[in-house]
């Protein structure tokens, strides 16, 4: 698989895990992700509101920058992503730099709105293409969002699952732990224990991700790459090569 | 707030921004007014306390480089797709900054309690986050409503000096047209005055129609107005320009060691008064 087949494989496998939602939102800078939620939209008509943020043609939001968030407490959003430079095994998230706070090094942009939404929104995917012992850590160097939290705080959200360039897992809030749910074409099961820094639960017989459906793929090249190019031109170039 | 809009020169726009002021200022796509963060490095200002609402980009990354910048209050400084914003990169590896970092919905709440006269937000989520644990303002109080444990974190209310900022347009009363951008209108309730450079400037009164008016910030909280036709260079406008993409590429070459920045200052931000 080319690098550009292996995008529009996880565009696809994330499509999927959005067809039970009503309303998606997505980051800025966030194209896969993106461009998955446009691609359930058009595929299955749900969810049947996407907003991203940072677009003007892909943001229904007339409220102003605090909207989103409104939306979020009121349950109005049902799937939204969050990265990180580092990801722990608690599914902590790091969004603040490598190091010490606050002379981090690497210093990394900030927080952003993690540290809300990951409480408020009922599935949040965590996605990080990197899969390295470098971002996937036993323990993050700084919290900007804790995965999980003691029954007495107010949590109506939190991490549905870690999807990397190499595998899926899910997450279970309970035992604060990933297991490995597939892993992808090109990958094994060594190569993720050598480059996972973090304990997870796993079988002998984890299954290969199941590749894209054809006819979804189809329709991510021929209808869906033409918003995706409005939203994010530079990563859309790299993926759908002009013809 | 000044009739004629013409007698006003930017340097002027920028000298009313008194060194030490707190300035509200928008996220990279939501029109920051790079013509006004130009003319403050020109004149050299200092310790400014930087809002970014929520975060903030290659404004707030110019103005840190150029030394202007005691605080950088924010939810994040990022360059996007660009990649890391060097000179921001270098001010927190050498603490040169003190920083307030904080998360998008906080700073939203910060300034609508500021726009209600109330003393502090609640706001959800938060708790057992790194950013509460050493941020200088929040504080977790216990939900007076509810009879059994409920903590929730209190957001202080933000009052910046200034919200500063791009529109698309003023007319000739000091009404700014702003489009669905209702963020800018909270800063600028939230703040004690807000400074615009716009686009172009309107004839006719921005509340002749109620379609306009819907997006109107009214004069009551617009303390100056600047005429900078594409004033948000080289970032992106909501309302008319594309990114300078090369001018972006041609930033991060030179951003990335300090004789590079200096030149950057010299050809772009110092010789910009020469070439207007």
């Amino acid at each position: 698989m080319t690098v550009a087949d292996e995008k529009k494989a996880l565009i696809c496998l994330i499509a999927g895990l959005l067809r039970d939602c009503n309303h998606v939102a997505v980051g800025a800078a966030s194209p896969i992700p993106g461009a998955a939620a446009l691609l359930a939209k058009a595929a299955w008509g749900s969810p049947r509101h996407v907003n991203i943020l940072g677009s003007v043609a892909n943001n229904f939001f007339t409220g102003g920058g605090g909207e989103l968030f409104d939306c979020a407490a009121q349950g109005r959003i049902d799937a939204f992503f969050l990265g990180g430079g580092q990801i722990d095994g608690e599914a902590n998230i790091n969004l603040m730099g490598r190091g010490p706070y606050p002379t981090s090094a690497p210093r990394w942009p900030g927080t952003f709105g993690s540290a809300y939404l990951y409480f408020l929104i009922p599935k949040v995917i965590l996605f990080r293409e990197e899969h390295t012992r470098r971002t996937l850590v036993e323990k993050v160097d700084f919290i900007s969002a804790p995965g999980v939290s003691d029954e007495k705080i107010y949590r109506k959200g939190g991490p549905y699952g870690l999807i990397t360039s190499k595998a899926f897992f899910m997450f279970n809030r309970k035992k604060r732990r990933f297991s490995l749910l597939s892993i992808h074409p090109g990958s094994s099961l060594e190569d993720i224990l050598d480059n996972t820094g973090f304990a997870f639960d796993y079988e002998e017989t984890t299954p290969v991700t199941p590749p894209p459906d054809p006819e979804l793929l189809k329709l991510l090249e021929m209808d869906v790459s033409r918003p995706v190019a409005e939203v994010y031109p530079n990563f859309s170039a790299t993926i759908f090569p002009v013809t | 707030m000044p009739a004629e809009y013409s007698d006003l020169s930017i340097s002027d726009f920028a000298s009313a921004i008194p060194d030490g002021a707190k300035l509200a200022i928008p996220a990279d796509y939501a029109g920051v007014s790079m013509a006004a963060t130009r003319a403050l490095i020109r004149r050299k200002a200092k310790n400014l306390h930087l809002v970014g609402v929520p975060t903030s980009g290659l404004q707030a990354e110019l103005l840190i480089g150029a030394g202007c910048v005691a605080t950088l209050e924010s939810s994040a400084l990022t360059l996007g797709e660009y990649g890391p914003a060097p000179r921001f990169t270098k001010a927190v590896r050498e603490g040169s900054i003190h920083l307030i970092d904080a998360t998008c919905p906080a700073i939203h709440a910060g300034l609508q309690a500021s726009q209600k006269g109330i003393p502090f937000m609640p706001l959800r989520g938060i708790l057992g986050s790194d950013v509460l644990k050493h941020h200088p303002g929040w504080k977790v109080i216990q939900n007076p409503f509810s009879e059994s444990e409920d903590p929730i974190v209190a957001i202080p209310a933000i009052q910046p000096d200034i919200a500063l900022f791009h529109a698309p347009l003023a007319d000739r009363d000091g009404n700014v047209w702003l489009g669905r951008k209702r963020e800018l209108v909270n800063m600028s309730h939230a703040s004690k005055t807000a400074f615009v450079t716009v686009d172009a400037i309107c004839e006719t009164s921005l509340f002749e129609t109620e379609e306009m008016a819907a997006g109107v910030l009214p004069t009551l909280y617009v303390g100056e107005i600047y005429h900078a036709p594409n004033g948000s260079w080289p970032l992106p406008f909501w309302n008319g320009a594309k990114v300078d993409d090369a001018h972006m590429q041609e930033y991060m070459k030179m951003a990335a060691s300090d004789a590079g920045f200096n030149e950057y200052l010299e050809r772009y931000v110092y010789g910009e008064s020469a070439m207007a």
